[in-house]
């Protein structure tokens, strides 16, 4: 069986990194009774698979990840059985039994969407000049760890969002495929924002079936 | 005293900045968050190192639990940042705060530490300083919590007499009920430090005068206010409470990923060097079905993949394999690692560890600590060489390829023929191993260098000096390196020797531990925070000669600067002991004969109340004596 399971990552969980977060899942599953599935051999895997890593220190309300179980198991009290079972900044959103045979969850992620809080008041004109600048160039040659990259095809939207009571926030949707991940806080980066001066949520995942409304 | 909220924003800036922030912001599983206007008495504690380390520390899960099941008070958690954070606190005016409620230290009723060796004391310190609390007891006012500790360093309390409030000798499970209700009940600091010094196990340094001889050592300690006990007896519990079992489950990877379930505490073996089995006794052994019922429990509600049976001597546990036998079925198949330390060397071990399914890959474990008959006699482990060979070709055999073997240097009267006959028996087990499974043996030897301890039969004794030890490490080295299937580790003698003044210092002590400090001493336990020119020179500041603590056999007639504390094992056995052991004389384990050693006189009350199978002294059947008051019993 394999169960598909959304969840959200808040609070506390922001600073736990992609390789901590598979061993709260497998820790979860046993605390819940789930027959997770192994790999065989040697050195035993559990079968789980997050369909894209969240940088360090981002909160996300719609993480999805896979997991195999060994065994069938009813779908009835399953997320509630699954949230009792996980730390407090987990919030499972959906669970659902999904085809064996999909293809893996990190080959179906196309893009991501997230959004970016500010500490202080942010001044929207001026932003809004600074984000149009960017959309407008064709190239933004980046560099991250020694290695050189074009920032600016990643960007797929960026804009500026007013909330009702005023507030100004960003709203970005990114390339996330494997091998083409375009990272929200090099983005940042580039319109000047320091990383400590904001809090950034992923808020979808957009997967390649999926249109785009 | 900031708020909650206004820790947590300045947190929300810096976090990024660290490394492995997860340390830092708590919102684990299986923690107890309450309602903080709704108790009476708040108690933070504390492990002095980070978090990786202090969040499996068994010893303050108990107590975590014991306070939190009270409706009137609540225990929260800290540990000490690691120096890029401690760095950027100081830097953004952060204090040390809990991780459950995200308050500042400073605003706790009562901060425990635990202190379990002795290079966590400079920790302690910073901790204390990084919270905003002075660091020195005396500076401390009624604003300030009361500050105590516990732990097995604290059996020598004196160096760190001067920053701790009160002092806990022995186990916790109790006395820290009686202490919580001392708070309750008094108000005033001097109030409570007096109320506090009158329950038994508790140590209150201020209450307590050492007076010197003119040669530097102790002529006698007196108790300054009626009332309090001279000496300061440990406490014990009759029977074990029920083990935690809510393990804290950390969100991010640290060092020990597993639940712990104490089987037995306590050891009737009496090595002498062994700190621990001097410290824990009598033996307390809980039953099979409360172990794998906990085991269940603690895995049903963590999620682990590991669970420790945590014990001095595993092989000693009286139903040892009827307890494997049970877990190894109850566990079959979970994906569950199950570890047994402290195995003795025999083939039964093997028998144990199979029956436990383990995985062939962690390597077999076993701790001969000598390798020559005359040392094996001095330090009362009595293994003769033959076990050692024929116990080891058997785990080759079974299927495990990695032997790690556990010696000491540096055991009273060691010669380097005592030291080159680690090296020859480490290559004999590997050339039988290669004789069973060829070239696919390894031998991981861990040579640790021995420190004598208060309250052992070698409190008397002194340590190899620097040269000495390196020379006996050198001697490895040069026998041991050019096999690259054996892997040698050895302990730096920086760290031996720092452990070694600690461990057996007197009052003056505190000063040259305040110093080395204030010079920027922490972290000691860590090859990084290694500082042995600042700790010199702290010494040498005031006018302290480590020689003295270190390298000087000590008087037969000596009164020691922790004469006023006792784990209840009388002085003159312990005395006695060690002149077995000048002799090469050996004690055989003391559950099939007591040798009087203090604790069963000590505890005659208690142990009358608390007859059966459980403790492994003698049951007391003698009628009780009219006065309740347990004696005093050192020095006789």
């Amino acid at each position: 069986m394999r169960l598909r399971i959304t969840f959200a990552k808040l609070n506390a969980l922001r600073y736990t990194g992609h390789l901590d977060l598979h061993h709260i899942w497998e820790r979860a599953a046993r605390r819940a009774e789930l027959p997770l599935a192994y790999s065989q051999g040697f050195h035993p895997q559990p079968k789980i698979s997050l369909a894209s890593a969240l940088p360090l220190g981002f909160s996300s309300r719609c993480e999805v990840m896979d997991m195999r179980l060994a065994e069938d198991i009813p779908l009835e009290g399953l997320r509630e059985r699954i949230q009792a079972a996980v730390p407090s900044g987990l919030q499972i959103l959906q669970v659902e039994s999904v085809d064996e045979k999909l293809p893996a969850l990190q080959m179906l992620v196309a893009e991501a969407e997230y959004e970016v809080l500010f500490a202080e008041p942010a001044e929207r004109s001026a932003l809004t000049q600074r984000v149009a600048q960017m959309m407008d160039t064709s190239s933004l040659p980046r560099e991250r760890r020694g290695k050189s990259y074009d920032l600016r095809p990643l960007i797929e939207q960026v804009s500026v969002i007013t909330d009702p009571k005023g507030v100004v926030r960003l709203r970005m949707r990114l390339a996330a495929r494997e091998g083409a991940t375009g990272r929200p806080e090099e983005v940042l980066d580039h319109l000047g924002i320091p990383a400590d001066t904001v809090r950034v949520e992923r808020t979808r995942l957009i997967f390649a079936n999926e249109t785009i409304e | 005293m900031l708020t909650p909220e206004q820790i947590e924003a300045k947190l929300d800036r810096i976090l990024l900045k660290v490394q492995k922030p997860g340390r830092y912001v708590g919102g684990e599983l299986n923690i107890t968050v309450k309602d903080w206007e709704a108790v009476t008495t708040k108690v933070a504690l504390v492990f002095p190192d980070i978090y990786d380390i202090g969040v499996s520390n068994v010893g303050l899960k108990i107590l975590y639990d014991q306070v939190n099941q009270r409706a009137d008070s609540l225990a929260e958690r800290a540990y000490v940042p690691w120096r890029d954070m401690e760095a950027l606190m100081r830097e953004h005016g952060i204090p040390l705060y809990s991780l459950e409620s995200k308050r500042p230290l400073a605003a706790f009723d009562l901060i425990g530490f635990t202190l379990p060796y002795e290079t966590l004391y400079t920790n302690a310190l910073n901790a204390l300083d990084l919270a905003g609390i002075p660091v020195r007891a005396a500076e401390r006012g009624e604003e300030h919590p009361i500050v105590i500790a516990g732990g097995h360093s604290t059996m020598n309390p004196e160096p760190m007499h001067a920053f701790l409030d009160a002092f806990v000798i022995g186990e916790g499970e109790e006395v820290i009920h009686d202490i919580l209700n001392v708070l309750q009940t008094h108000s005033s600091r001097t109030d409570r430090l007096l109320a506090l010094a009158k329950v038994p196990g508790v140590y209150v340094p201020k209450f307590y005068e050492t007076f010197y001889l003119d040669d530097g050592t102790v002529s006698h300690i007196e108790a300054l206010a009626d009332g309090i006990a001279n000496p300061v007896v440990k406490r014990i519990v009759a029977k074990l409470p029920p083990p935690p079992t809510k393990f804290i489950v950390p969100n991010i990877d640290i060092v020990h990923n597993r639940v712990t379930v104490e089987i037995m505490r306590g050891c009737t073996r009496g090595c002498r060097f062994c700190h621990a089995g001097m410290i824990t006794r009598p033996v307390r052994e809980r039953t099979v079905e409360e172990v794998v019922a906990a085991a269940e429990e603690a895995v049903r509600s963590t999620g682990f993949e590991e669970l420790a049976l945590l014990s001095l001597s595993s092989s000693d546990y009286t139903h040892i394999l009827e307890l494997v036998t049970a877990v190894g079925e109850k566990f079959q198949g979970r994906q569950l690692n199950v570890s047994l330390p402290s195995l003795r060397i025999e083939s039964v071990s093997i028998d144990l560890m199979d029956k436990l399914r383990q995985r062939r890959t962690g390597g077999f474990t076993l701790a001969p600590e000598a390798a020559t008959e005359r040392m094996r006699r001095i330090i009362n482990k009595y293994i003769p060489d033959e076990d050692i060979i024929n116990t080891t070709r058997e785990i080759y055999a079974r299927g495990w390829t990695t032997i790690k073997l556990y010696f000491m240097i540096g055991h009273p009267s060691e010669t380097l023929e005592d030291v080159q006959a680690i090296a020859d028996l480490c290559k004999r087990v590997l050339a039988e191993g290669r004789k069973v499974i060829g070239w696919k043996a390894k031998l991981n030897a861990g040579v640790s260098t021995f420190v004598p301890k208060s309250q052992t039969p070698f409190q008397w004794v002194s340590v190899d000096t620097r040269e000495r030890i390196l020379e006996k490490q050198a001697l490895l080295k040069r026998e041991l390196y050019r096999d690259r299937n054996i892997k040698l580790s050895l302990t730096d003698p920086d760290d031996s020797l720092l452990e070694a003044w600690l461990s057996r210092g007197d009052r003056r002590m505190s000063e040259a531990v305040y110093t080395a400090w204030k010079n920027g001493a922490k972290f000691d336990a860590w090859d990084e925070g290694r500082k042995p020119e600042i700790w010199k020179a702290a010494f040498e500041q005031h006018g302290l000669d480590i020689g003295f603590y270190t390298a000087r056999q000590r008087r037969t007639d000596e009164v020691f600067p922790w004469e006023h504390i006792t784990a209840a094992v009388r002085k003159n056995y312990l005395f006695q002991d060690f002149r077995m052991s000048l002799e090469g004389q050996i004690r055989v384990d003391c559950r099939q004969d007591c040798f009087a050693c203090g604790i069963l006189p000590t505890f005659s009350n208690l142990r009358r109340e608390n007859p059966g199978e459980g403790w492994k002294c003698p049951d007391v059947k003698s009628p009780a004596k009219k006065t309740n008051v347990e004696l005093p019993v050192v020095g006789d």
